[in-house]
Protein backbone atom coordinates (compact mmCIF):
# COMPACT_ATOMS: atom_id res chain seq x y z
CA UNK A 1 0.00 0.00 0.00
CA UNK A 2 3.02 2.51 0.82
CA UNK A 3 2.22 5.60 2.81
CA UNK A 4 -1.55 6.36 3.11
CA UNK A 5 -2.86 9.60 0.23
CA UNK A 6 -4.65 11.36 3.40
CA UNK A 7 -4.59 11.66 6.88
CA UNK A 8 -6.50 13.26 9.75
CA UNK A 9 -4.99 12.90 12.96
CA UNK A 10 -6.92 13.90 15.97
CA UNK A 11 -8.32 16.82 14.38
CA UNK A 12 -10.47 19.53 16.51
CA UNK A 13 -12.55 22.00 14.95
CA UNK A 14 -14.82 25.00 16.82
CA UNK A 15 -16.93 27.51 15.04
CA UNK A 16 -17.81 30.03 17.90
CA UNK A 17 -19.05 27.66 21.01
CA UNK A 18 -19.93 25.13 18.48
CA UNK A 19 -17.56 21.95 18.66
CA UNK A 20 -17.99 19.91 15.09
CA UNK A 21 -14.83 18.05 15.13
CA UNK A 22 -13.47 16.26 18.20
CA UNK A 23 -10.55 14.33 17.38
CA UNK A 24 -11.62 12.98 13.73
CA UNK A 25 -8.81 10.72 13.21
CA UNK A 26 -8.52 8.47 9.61
CA UNK A 27 -6.21 7.10 7.47
CA UNK A 28 -7.08 7.05 3.40
CA UNK A 29 -5.06 5.04 1.44
CA UNK A 30 -3.77 5.36 -2.19
CA UNK A 31 -6.61 4.77 -4.67
CA UNK A 32 -9.35 3.78 -2.70
CA UNK A 33 -12.31 5.29 -2.69
CA UNK A 34 -13.57 6.40 0.81
CA UNK A 35 -17.12 7.32 1.71
CA UNK A 36 -17.84 9.45 5.15
CA UNK A 37 -21.54 9.21 6.29
CA UNK A 38 -22.96 10.88 8.82
CA UNK A 39 -26.13 12.49 9.67
CA UNK A 40 -26.66 16.50 8.13
CA UNK A 41 -24.64 19.25 10.19
CA UNK A 42 -22.50 16.82 11.95
CA UNK A 43 -19.01 18.00 10.06
CA UNK A 44 -18.78 16.29 7.26
CA UNK A 45 -18.04 18.44 4.76
CA UNK A 46 -16.14 20.52 7.52
CA UNK A 47 -13.81 17.01 6.99
CA UNK A 48 -13.39 17.46 3.17
CA UNK A 49 -12.67 21.05 3.70
CA UNK A 50 -9.87 20.28 5.90
CA UNK A 51 -8.50 17.76 3.79
CA UNK A 52 -8.23 20.38 0.77
CA UNK A 53 -6.99 23.09 3.03
CA UNK A 54 -9.73 25.50 2.77
CA UNK A 55 -10.02 25.07 6.84
CA UNK A 56 -7.07 24.53 9.29
CA UNK A 57 -7.73 22.71 12.16
CA UNK A 58 -7.95 24.15 15.94
CA UNK A 59 -5.99 21.19 16.99
CA UNK A 60 -4.63 17.78 15.00
CA UNK A 61 -3.13 17.24 11.51
CA UNK A 62 -3.88 16.73 8.21
CA UNK A 63 -1.57 15.29 6.26
CA UNK A 64 -1.83 14.91 2.22
CA UNK A 65 0.77 12.72 0.71
CA UNK A 66 3.27 13.05 3.54
CA UNK A 67 2.90 16.83 3.90
CA UNK A 68 1.04 18.42 7.05
CA UNK A 69 -0.75 21.30 5.54
CA UNK A 70 -0.46 23.36 8.51
CA UNK A 71 2.95 23.61 7.54
CA UNK A 72 2.86 24.95 3.80
CA UNK A 73 2.78 28.26 2.92
CA UNK A 74 -0.02 29.62 0.04
CA UNK A 75 1.96 29.13 -2.98
CA UNK A 76 2.91 25.19 -2.11
CA UNK A 77 -0.61 24.53 -1.38
CA UNK A 78 -1.83 25.59 -4.22
CA UNK A 79 0.61 23.41 -5.74
CA UNK A 80 -0.48 20.24 -3.40
CA UNK A 81 -3.96 21.81 -4.96
CA UNK A 82 -3.16 20.71 -8.05
CA UNK A 83 -3.37 17.04 -7.45
CA UNK A 84 -7.33 17.47 -6.16
CA UNK A 85 -10.03 17.42 -8.30
CA UNK A 86 -13.57 18.79 -5.85
CA UNK A 87 -17.13 18.15 -6.95
CA UNK A 88 -19.23 20.64 -4.63
CA UNK A 89 -22.33 19.83 -3.97
CA UNK A 90 -24.18 22.08 -5.55
CA UNK A 91 -21.69 21.66 -8.14
CA UNK A 92 -20.42 25.31 -7.81
CA UNK A 93 -20.28 26.11 -11.41
CA UNK A 94 -19.06 29.94 -12.20
CA UNK A 95 -21.89 31.45 -13.24
CA UNK A 96 -20.29 33.96 -15.16
CA UNK A 97 -18.66 31.73 -17.61
CA UNK A 98 -19.72 29.48 -20.13
CA UNK A 99 -19.84 25.57 -19.63
CA UNK A 100 -16.17 24.93 -21.43
CA UNK A 101 -14.90 28.34 -19.70
CA UNK A 102 -15.70 26.13 -16.20
CA UNK A 103 -14.46 23.14 -17.21
CA UNK A 104 -11.48 24.78 -18.73
CA UNK A 105 -10.92 26.90 -15.87
CA UNK A 106 -7.98 25.66 -14.48
CA UNK A 107 -6.33 24.73 -17.44
CA UNK A 108 -6.95 28.65 -18.54
CA UNK A 109 -5.03 29.62 -15.24
CA UNK A 110 -2.52 27.64 -15.07
CA UNK A 111 -1.18 26.39 -18.56
CA UNK A 112 -0.31 28.87 -21.83
CA UNK A 113 -2.63 27.03 -24.23
CA UNK A 114 -4.69 28.61 -26.75
CA UNK A 115 -8.49 29.07 -25.97
CA UNK A 116 -9.02 27.18 -28.97
CA UNK A 117 -7.07 24.25 -27.47
CA UNK A 118 -8.86 24.63 -24.13
CA UNK A 119 -12.13 23.95 -25.42
CA UNK A 120 -10.97 21.95 -27.41
CA UNK A 121 -9.72 19.55 -24.07
CA UNK A 122 -13.22 21.18 -22.21
CA UNK A 123 -15.40 19.41 -24.87
CA UNK A 124 -13.09 15.83 -24.75
CA UNK A 125 -13.81 16.20 -20.60
CA UNK A 126 -17.33 16.70 -21.41
CA UNK A 127 -17.55 13.63 -23.34
CA UNK A 128 -16.08 11.45 -20.91
CA UNK A 129 -19.04 12.35 -18.49
CA UNK A 130 -21.43 11.52 -20.68
CA UNK A 131 -22.37 15.25 -22.16
CA UNK A 132 -22.22 16.45 -25.75
CA UNK A 133 -22.75 19.66 -27.26
CA UNK A 134 -23.21 21.60 -23.99
CA UNK A 135 -20.26 23.36 -24.30
CA UNK A 136 -21.21 26.84 -25.27
CA UNK A 137 -24.08 26.82 -22.76
CA UNK A 138 -24.04 28.82 -19.33
CA UNK A 139 -24.91 27.07 -16.23
CA UNK A 140 -27.88 28.67 -15.78
CA UNK A 141 -29.47 26.98 -18.35
CA UNK A 142 -28.29 23.20 -17.44
CA UNK A 143 -30.16 20.78 -14.95
CA UNK A 144 -29.48 19.90 -11.87
CA UNK A 145 -27.71 16.64 -13.11
CA UNK A 146 -25.62 17.85 -15.71
CA UNK A 147 -24.60 21.07 -13.42
CA UNK A 148 -22.89 17.96 -11.44
CA UNK A 149 -21.42 16.13 -14.70
CA UNK A 150 -20.19 19.57 -15.68
CA UNK A 151 -18.70 19.44 -12.02
CA UNK A 152 -17.01 16.61 -12.27
CA UNK A 153 -15.71 17.37 -15.69
CA UNK A 154 -14.13 20.77 -14.12
CA UNK A 155 -12.62 18.26 -11.30
CA UNK A 156 -11.34 15.78 -13.65
CA UNK A 157 -9.76 18.63 -15.93
CA UNK A 158 -6.10 18.88 -14.53
CA UNK A 159 -6.22 14.97 -14.47
CA UNK A 160 -5.99 14.83 -10.29
CA UNK A 161 -4.90 12.23 -8.22
CA UNK A 162 -7.50 13.07 -5.54
CA UNK A 163 -11.26 13.80 -6.14
CA UNK A 164 -13.31 14.62 -3.09
CA UNK A 165 -17.00 14.53 -3.42
CA UNK A 166 -19.51 16.48 -1.75
CA UNK A 167 -22.68 14.91 -1.32
CA UNK A 168 -22.20 13.88 -5.08
CA UNK A 169 -26.07 12.58 -5.35
CA UNK A 170 -28.09 15.21 -3.06
CA UNK A 171 -31.07 16.70 -5.04
CA UNK A 172 -31.20 14.15 -7.81
CA UNK A 173 -33.35 11.97 -9.15
CA UNK A 174 -32.60 8.15 -8.07
CA UNK A 175 -32.15 7.50 -11.67
CA UNK A 176 -29.73 10.41 -12.23
CA UNK A 177 -28.19 9.92 -8.85
CA UNK A 178 -26.97 6.26 -9.88
CA UNK A 179 -25.94 7.58 -12.96
CA UNK A 180 -23.60 10.22 -11.16
CA UNK A 181 -22.17 7.11 -9.20
CA UNK A 182 -21.22 4.86 -11.98
CA UNK A 183 -19.48 7.79 -13.20
CA UNK A 184 -17.87 7.73 -9.87
CA UNK A 185 -17.05 3.92 -10.00
CA UNK A 186 -15.87 4.65 -13.52
CA UNK A 187 -13.47 7.37 -12.46
CA UNK A 188 -12.05 5.24 -10.05
CA UNK A 189 -11.49 2.00 -11.98
CA UNK A 190 -10.26 4.27 -15.33
CA UNK A 191 -8.15 7.13 -13.30
CA UNK A 192 -7.24 4.96 -10.44
CA UNK A 193 -7.99 8.17 -8.58
CA UNK A 194 -8.39 7.60 -4.97
CA UNK A 195 -11.85 9.49 -3.48
CA UNK A 196 -13.45 10.93 -0.78
CA UNK A 197 -16.85 11.47 -0.91
CA UNK A 198 -19.25 12.29 2.08
CA UNK A 199 -22.87 11.58 1.69
CA UNK A 200 -25.89 10.61 3.69
CA UNK A 201 -27.39 8.69 1.17
CA UNK A 202 -26.57 4.68 1.51
CA UNK A 203 -27.37 3.58 -1.67
CA UNK A 204 -24.72 5.94 -3.03
CA UNK A 205 -22.31 5.00 -0.76
CA UNK A 206 -22.70 1.43 -0.80
CA UNK A 207 -22.16 1.28 -4.48
CA UNK A 208 -19.07 3.72 -4.65
CA UNK A 209 -17.19 3.16 -1.61
CA UNK A 210 -13.90 0.54 -0.66
CA UNK A 211 -14.15 1.83 2.86
CA UNK A 212 -17.15 3.38 4.32
CA UNK A 213 -16.22 5.88 7.80
CA UNK A 214 -18.99 7.16 10.22
CA UNK A 215 -18.90 10.10 11.19
CA UNK A 216 -20.67 11.48 14.63
CA UNK A 217 -20.40 13.44 17.49
CA UNK A 218 -17.00 15.35 15.93
CA UNK A 219 -15.18 12.07 16.29
CA UNK A 220 -14.72 8.86 13.54
CA UNK A 221 -16.89 5.99 14.71
CA UNK A 222 -16.25 2.47 12.74
CA UNK A 223 -14.60 2.70 9.53
CA UNK A 224 -14.71 -0.22 7.73
CA UNK A 225 -16.35 -2.25 3.98
CA UNK A 226 -20.00 -1.91 2.97
CA UNK A 227 -20.74 -4.93 3.92
CA UNK A 228 -18.99 -5.17 8.06
CA UNK A 229 -20.56 -1.28 8.24
CA UNK A 230 -23.92 -2.47 6.54
CA UNK A 231 -23.71 -5.27 9.45
CA UNK A 232 -22.17 -3.42 12.20
CA UNK A 233 -22.79 -4.30 15.70
CA UNK A 234 -22.80 -0.56 16.64
CA UNK A 235 -26.14 0.64 17.11
CA UNK A 236 -25.59 3.81 16.37
CA UNK A 237 -23.79 2.86 12.58
CA UNK A 238 -26.71 0.33 12.57
CA UNK A 239 -29.28 2.86 12.97
CA UNK A 240 -28.16 4.99 10.93
CA UNK A 241 -27.33 2.64 7.86
CA UNK A 242 -30.69 1.35 8.47
CA UNK A 243 -32.46 4.59 8.42
CA UNK A 244 -34.07 4.85 11.65
CA UNK A 245 -36.10 7.46 13.71
CA UNK A 246 -35.52 5.16 17.05
CA UNK A 247 -32.10 4.75 18.19
CA UNK A 248 -29.01 6.37 20.25
CA UNK A 249 -29.21 9.04 17.29
CA UNK A 250 -31.56 11.97 18.33
CA UNK A 251 -33.46 13.25 15.94
CA UNK A 252 -34.16 16.31 17.98
CA UNK B 1 -25.25 50.01 32.06
CA UNK B 2 -26.99 47.60 29.02
CA UNK B 3 -26.86 50.72 27.05
CA UNK B 4 -23.58 51.71 27.63
CA UNK B 5 -22.21 48.07 27.19
CA UNK B 6 -24.35 47.75 23.55
CA UNK B 7 -23.24 50.76 22.42
CA UNK B 8 -19.15 50.00 23.24
CA UNK B 9 -19.78 46.63 21.75
CA UNK B 10 -21.17 47.87 18.35
CA UNK B 11 -18.63 50.14 18.17
CA UNK B 12 -16.10 47.34 18.70
CA UNK B 13 -17.22 45.53 15.71
CA UNK B 14 -17.33 48.32 13.59
CA UNK B 15 -13.83 49.44 14.50
CA UNK B 16 -12.44 45.59 13.91
CA UNK B 17 -14.76 45.38 10.68
CA UNK B 18 -12.61 48.47 9.15
CA UNK B 19 -9.56 47.10 10.47
CA UNK B 20 -10.58 43.84 8.31
CA UNK B 21 -11.50 46.04 5.09
CA UNK B 22 -8.00 47.62 5.50
CA UNK B 23 -5.70 44.12 5.41
CA UNK B 24 -8.07 42.84 2.88
CA UNK B 25 -6.98 46.32 0.80
CA UNK B 26 -2.55 45.56 1.77
CA UNK B 27 -3.89 42.20 0.76
CA UNK B 28 -4.94 42.85 -2.84
CA UNK B 29 -2.75 45.63 -2.78
CA UNK B 30 -0.09 42.84 -2.54
CA UNK B 31 -1.66 40.04 -5.10
CA UNK B 32 -2.08 43.33 -7.76
CA UNK B 33 1.41 43.45 -7.26
CA UNK B 34 2.15 39.38 -8.98
CA UNK B 35 1.59 38.74 -12.22
CA UNK B 36 -0.20 38.05 -14.68
CA UNK B 37 -2.57 40.61 -13.96
CA UNK B 38 -5.64 39.46 -16.24
CA UNK B 39 -6.84 41.68 -17.89
CA UNK B 40 -9.66 40.35 -19.36
CA UNK B 41 -11.06 40.35 -16.22
CA UNK B 42 -9.68 44.46 -15.47
CA UNK B 43 -11.61 45.37 -18.73
CA UNK B 44 -14.93 43.26 -17.59
CA UNK B 45 -14.86 45.16 -14.69
CA UNK B 46 -14.15 48.42 -15.80
CA UNK B 47 -16.92 48.29 -18.43
CA UNK B 48 -19.03 47.20 -15.20
CA UNK B 49 -18.38 49.85 -12.66
CA UNK B 50 -17.48 52.67 -15.21
CA UNK B 51 -18.91 52.47 -18.67
CA UNK B 52 -22.33 51.08 -17.39
CA UNK B 53 -22.07 54.23 -14.62
CA UNK B 54 -21.96 56.68 -17.51
CA UNK B 55 -25.57 57.60 -18.13
CA UNK B 56 -26.43 57.80 -14.04
CA UNK B 57 -23.21 59.40 -13.54
CA UNK B 58 -24.04 62.07 -16.34
CA UNK B 59 -27.98 62.68 -15.85
CA UNK B 60 -26.74 63.63 -12.00
CA UNK B 61 -23.37 65.77 -12.55
CA UNK B 62 -25.56 68.01 -15.52
CA UNK B 63 -28.78 68.54 -12.68
CA UNK B 64 -26.22 69.45 -10.51
CA UNK B 65 -24.57 71.91 -12.09
CA UNK B 66 -28.03 73.50 -13.50
CA UNK B 67 -29.49 73.89 -9.82
CA UNK B 68 -25.93 74.97 -8.15
CA UNK B 69 -25.85 77.42 -11.02
CA UNK B 70 -29.91 78.53 -10.24
CA UNK B 71 -29.30 78.34 -6.57
CA UNK B 72 -25.79 80.64 -6.67
CA UNK B 73 -27.25 83.00 -8.87
CA UNK B 74 -30.42 83.55 -6.78
CA UNK B 75 -28.22 84.52 -3.71
CA UNK B 76 -25.38 86.20 -5.41
CA UNK B 77 -28.15 88.84 -7.35
CA UNK B 78 -28.77 89.74 -3.84
CA UNK B 79 -25.25 92.01 -4.22
CA UNK B 80 -25.23 92.41 -7.55
CA UNK B 81 -22.24 89.30 -7.82
CA UNK B 82 -23.94 87.00 -10.41
CA UNK B 83 -20.79 87.06 -12.74
CA UNK B 84 -19.52 84.67 -9.80
CA UNK B 85 -22.13 82.09 -10.58
CA UNK B 86 -19.49 80.02 -12.79
CA UNK B 87 -16.43 80.16 -10.12
CA UNK B 88 -18.96 78.73 -7.55
CA UNK B 89 -20.23 75.92 -10.29
CA UNK B 90 -16.45 74.89 -10.96
CA UNK B 91 -15.18 75.03 -7.42
CA UNK B 92 -18.03 73.41 -6.15
CA UNK B 93 -18.20 70.88 -8.70
CA UNK B 94 -14.40 69.97 -9.41
CA UNK B 95 -12.93 69.75 -5.65
CA UNK B 96 -16.73 68.54 -3.76
CA UNK B 97 -19.60 67.61 -5.74
CA UNK B 98 -18.04 65.73 -8.84
CA UNK B 99 -16.38 63.35 -6.78
CA UNK B 100 -18.51 62.78 -4.30
CA UNK B 101 -21.88 62.30 -6.07
CA UNK B 102 -20.25 59.64 -8.22
CA UNK B 103 -18.50 57.93 -5.81
CA UNK B 104 -21.74 57.75 -4.10
CA UNK B 105 -23.95 56.46 -7.01
CA UNK B 106 -21.16 54.49 -7.89
CA UNK B 107 -21.39 52.89 -4.69
CA UNK B 108 -25.38 52.40 -5.13
CA UNK B 109 -24.88 50.92 -9.00
CA UNK B 110 -21.19 49.00 -8.94
CA UNK B 111 -20.87 48.36 -5.56
CA UNK B 112 -24.20 46.65 -4.78
CA UNK B 113 -23.72 44.49 -7.89
CA UNK B 114 -20.08 43.41 -6.91
CA UNK B 115 -21.28 42.40 -3.24
CA UNK B 116 -24.20 40.60 -4.26
CA UNK B 117 -22.45 38.89 -7.34
CA UNK B 118 -19.60 37.90 -4.76
CA UNK B 119 -22.17 37.10 -2.32
CA UNK B 120 -23.76 34.91 -4.23
CA UNK B 121 -20.30 33.09 -5.51
CA UNK B 122 -19.50 32.63 -1.48
CA UNK B 123 -23.23 31.21 -0.43
CA UNK B 124 -22.84 28.77 -3.73
CA UNK B 125 -19.47 27.64 -3.04
CA UNK B 126 -17.92 29.31 -6.09
CA UNK B 127 -15.22 31.11 -4.13
CA UNK B 128 -14.57 27.72 -2.32
CA UNK B 129 -13.97 26.13 -5.80
CA UNK B 130 -11.62 28.85 -6.53
CA UNK B 131 -9.12 28.01 -3.87
CA UNK B 132 -9.60 24.47 -4.62
CA UNK B 133 -8.54 24.95 -8.55
CA UNK B 134 -5.50 26.54 -7.12
CA UNK B 135 -6.49 30.24 -7.60
CA UNK B 136 -6.11 32.80 -5.43
CA UNK B 137 -9.92 34.21 -4.90
CA UNK B 138 -8.71 37.98 -3.92
CA UNK B 139 -6.59 38.03 -7.08
CA UNK B 140 -8.56 36.45 -9.61
CA UNK B 141 -12.02 38.67 -8.11
CA UNK B 142 -11.08 41.09 -6.13
CA UNK B 143 -7.57 42.68 -7.67
CA UNK B 144 -10.13 43.39 -10.81
CA UNK B 145 -12.33 45.07 -9.12
CA UNK B 146 -10.32 47.31 -6.80
CA UNK B 147 -7.88 47.95 -10.09
CA UNK B 148 -11.07 49.30 -11.65
CA UNK B 149 -12.72 50.85 -9.47
CA UNK B 150 -8.84 52.92 -8.72
CA UNK B 151 -9.09 53.92 -12.65
CA UNK B 152 -13.19 54.69 -13.62
CA UNK B 153 -13.45 56.92 -10.37
CA UNK B 154 -11.66 59.03 -11.11
CA UNK B 155 -12.65 59.15 -15.47
CA UNK B 156 -16.17 59.20 -14.47
CA UNK B 157 -15.35 62.17 -12.10
CA UNK B 158 -13.87 63.97 -14.95
CA UNK B 159 -16.90 63.21 -17.29
CA UNK B 160 -18.92 64.40 -14.66
CA UNK B 161 -17.32 67.76 -13.74
CA UNK B 162 -17.16 68.40 -17.23
CA UNK B 163 -20.68 67.98 -17.69
CA UNK B 164 -21.84 69.90 -14.56
CA UNK B 165 -19.80 73.18 -15.45
CA UNK B 166 -21.43 72.99 -19.09
CA UNK B 167 -25.27 72.32 -16.84
CA UNK B 168 -24.45 75.21 -15.50
CA UNK B 169 -23.32 77.27 -17.85
CA UNK B 170 -26.42 76.63 -20.17
CA UNK B 171 -28.60 77.59 -16.44
CA UNK B 172 -26.73 80.95 -15.93
CA UNK B 173 -26.09 82.18 -20.22
CA UNK B 174 -29.09 80.88 -21.59
CA UNK B 175 -31.75 80.65 -18.94
CA UNK B 176 -30.41 83.42 -16.59
CA UNK B 177 -28.96 85.71 -19.16
CA UNK B 178 -25.59 86.10 -17.61
CA UNK B 179 -23.32 87.27 -19.92
CA UNK B 180 -21.19 84.32 -21.53
CA UNK B 181 -17.56 85.91 -22.13
CA UNK B 182 -17.57 86.74 -18.35
CA UNK B 183 -19.12 83.92 -16.80
CA UNK B 184 -16.45 81.66 -18.87
CA UNK B 185 -13.68 84.02 -17.36
CA UNK B 186 -14.99 83.49 -14.00
CA UNK B 187 -14.92 79.76 -14.26
CA UNK B 188 -11.33 79.77 -15.87
CA UNK B 189 -9.80 82.40 -13.89
CA UNK B 190 -10.84 81.37 -10.56
CA UNK B 191 -10.35 77.18 -11.10
CA UNK B 192 -6.88 76.62 -10.44
CA UNK B 193 -5.23 72.77 -11.73
CA UNK B 194 -4.86 72.25 -7.70
CA UNK B 195 -8.89 71.61 -7.27
CA UNK B 196 -9.37 69.32 -10.51
CA UNK B 197 -6.78 67.11 -9.09
CA UNK B 198 -7.77 67.44 -5.79
CA UNK B 199 -11.10 66.19 -6.99
CA UNK B 200 -9.58 63.74 -9.11
CA UNK B 201 -7.80 62.27 -5.65
CA UNK B 202 -10.62 61.82 -4.11
CA UNK B 203 -12.62 60.17 -6.77
CA UNK B 204 -9.19 57.21 -6.68
CA UNK B 205 -9.81 56.95 -2.52
CA UNK B 206 -13.55 56.70 -3.37
CA UNK B 207 -12.87 53.93 -5.99
CA UNK B 208 -10.42 52.11 -3.38
CA UNK B 209 -13.17 52.60 -0.99
CA UNK B 210 -16.11 51.13 -2.90
CA UNK B 211 -14.17 48.45 -4.80
CA UNK B 212 -12.75 46.80 -1.12
CA UNK B 213 -16.16 47.36 0.67
CA UNK B 214 -18.39 45.86 -1.46
CA UNK B 215 -15.69 42.88 -1.84
CA UNK B 216 -15.22 42.45 1.41
CA UNK B 217 -18.85 42.49 2.01
CA UNK B 218 -19.63 39.85 -0.54
CA UNK B 219 -16.59 37.85 0.33
CA UNK B 220 -18.26 37.36 3.94
CA UNK B 221 -21.72 36.45 2.86
CA UNK B 222 -23.18 33.92 5.52
CA UNK B 223 -26.89 32.58 5.14
CA UNK B 224 -28.24 31.96 1.44
CA UNK B 225 -30.17 34.55 -0.23
CA UNK B 226 -31.23 36.62 3.09
CA UNK B 227 -27.24 37.14 3.43
CA UNK B 228 -26.78 38.20 -0.02
CA UNK B 229 -29.40 40.74 0.64
CA UNK B 230 -27.91 41.59 3.90
CA UNK B 231 -24.59 41.87 2.49
CA UNK B 232 -25.02 44.03 -0.21
CA UNK B 233 -27.09 46.29 1.51
CA UNK B 234 -24.52 46.91 3.81
CA UNK B 235 -22.45 47.13 1.11
CA UNK B 236 -24.03 50.56 -0.19
CA UNK B 237 -24.13 51.64 3.21
CA UNK B 238 -20.84 51.34 4.58
CA UNK B 239 -18.90 52.64 1.47
CA UNK B 240 -21.48 55.91 1.62
CA UNK B 241 -20.72 56.57 5.06
CA UNK B 242 -17.01 55.84 4.32
CA UNK B 243 -17.24 58.21 1.65
CA UNK B 244 -18.95 61.05 3.47
CA UNK B 245 -16.64 60.95 6.07
CA UNK B 246 -13.44 60.67 4.60
CA UNK B 247 -14.22 63.09 2.22
CA UNK B 248 -13.85 65.51 4.89
CA UNK B 249 -10.40 64.57 6.20
CA UNK B 250 -9.52 64.87 2.44
CA UNK B 251 -10.71 67.55 2.24
CA UNK B 252 -8.77 68.88 4.89
CA UNK B 253 -5.80 67.65 3.84
CA UNK B 254 -5.76 68.13 0.30
CA UNK B 255 -6.70 71.54 0.39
Amino acid sequence: MGEPMIQLIDVYKSFGDNPVLRGATLTIERGETMVIIGGSGTGKSVILKHIIGLMKPDRGKVVVSGKDLATLKERALDELRKKFGMLFQGAALFDSLSVWENVGFSLRQQTHLSDREIKQLAVEKLAGVGLRGVEDRMPADLSGGMKKRVGLARALAMEPEILLYDEPTTGLDPIMADAINELIVEMKRRLKVTGVAITHDMTSAYKIADRIAMLYQGKILQVGTPDAIKNSGNPIVHQFVTGSSVGPIKTV
Amino acid sequence: MNWLERIGSKTTKFIEEIGRICLLFLQALKWSLRPPLGFRNILKQMEEIGVRSVPVVLITAVSTGMVLALQSHTGFKRFNAESLVGTVVALSLTRELGPVLTGLIVAGRAGAAMAAELGTMRVTEQIDALSTMATNPIKYLIVPRLLAGMLMLPILTIFSDAIGIAGGYFVAVKVLDVNPVVYMRRTTDFLEFDDIFGGLLKALVFGIIIATVSCYKGFNTEGGAEGVGKATTGAVVLSSMLILISDYFLTAMLF
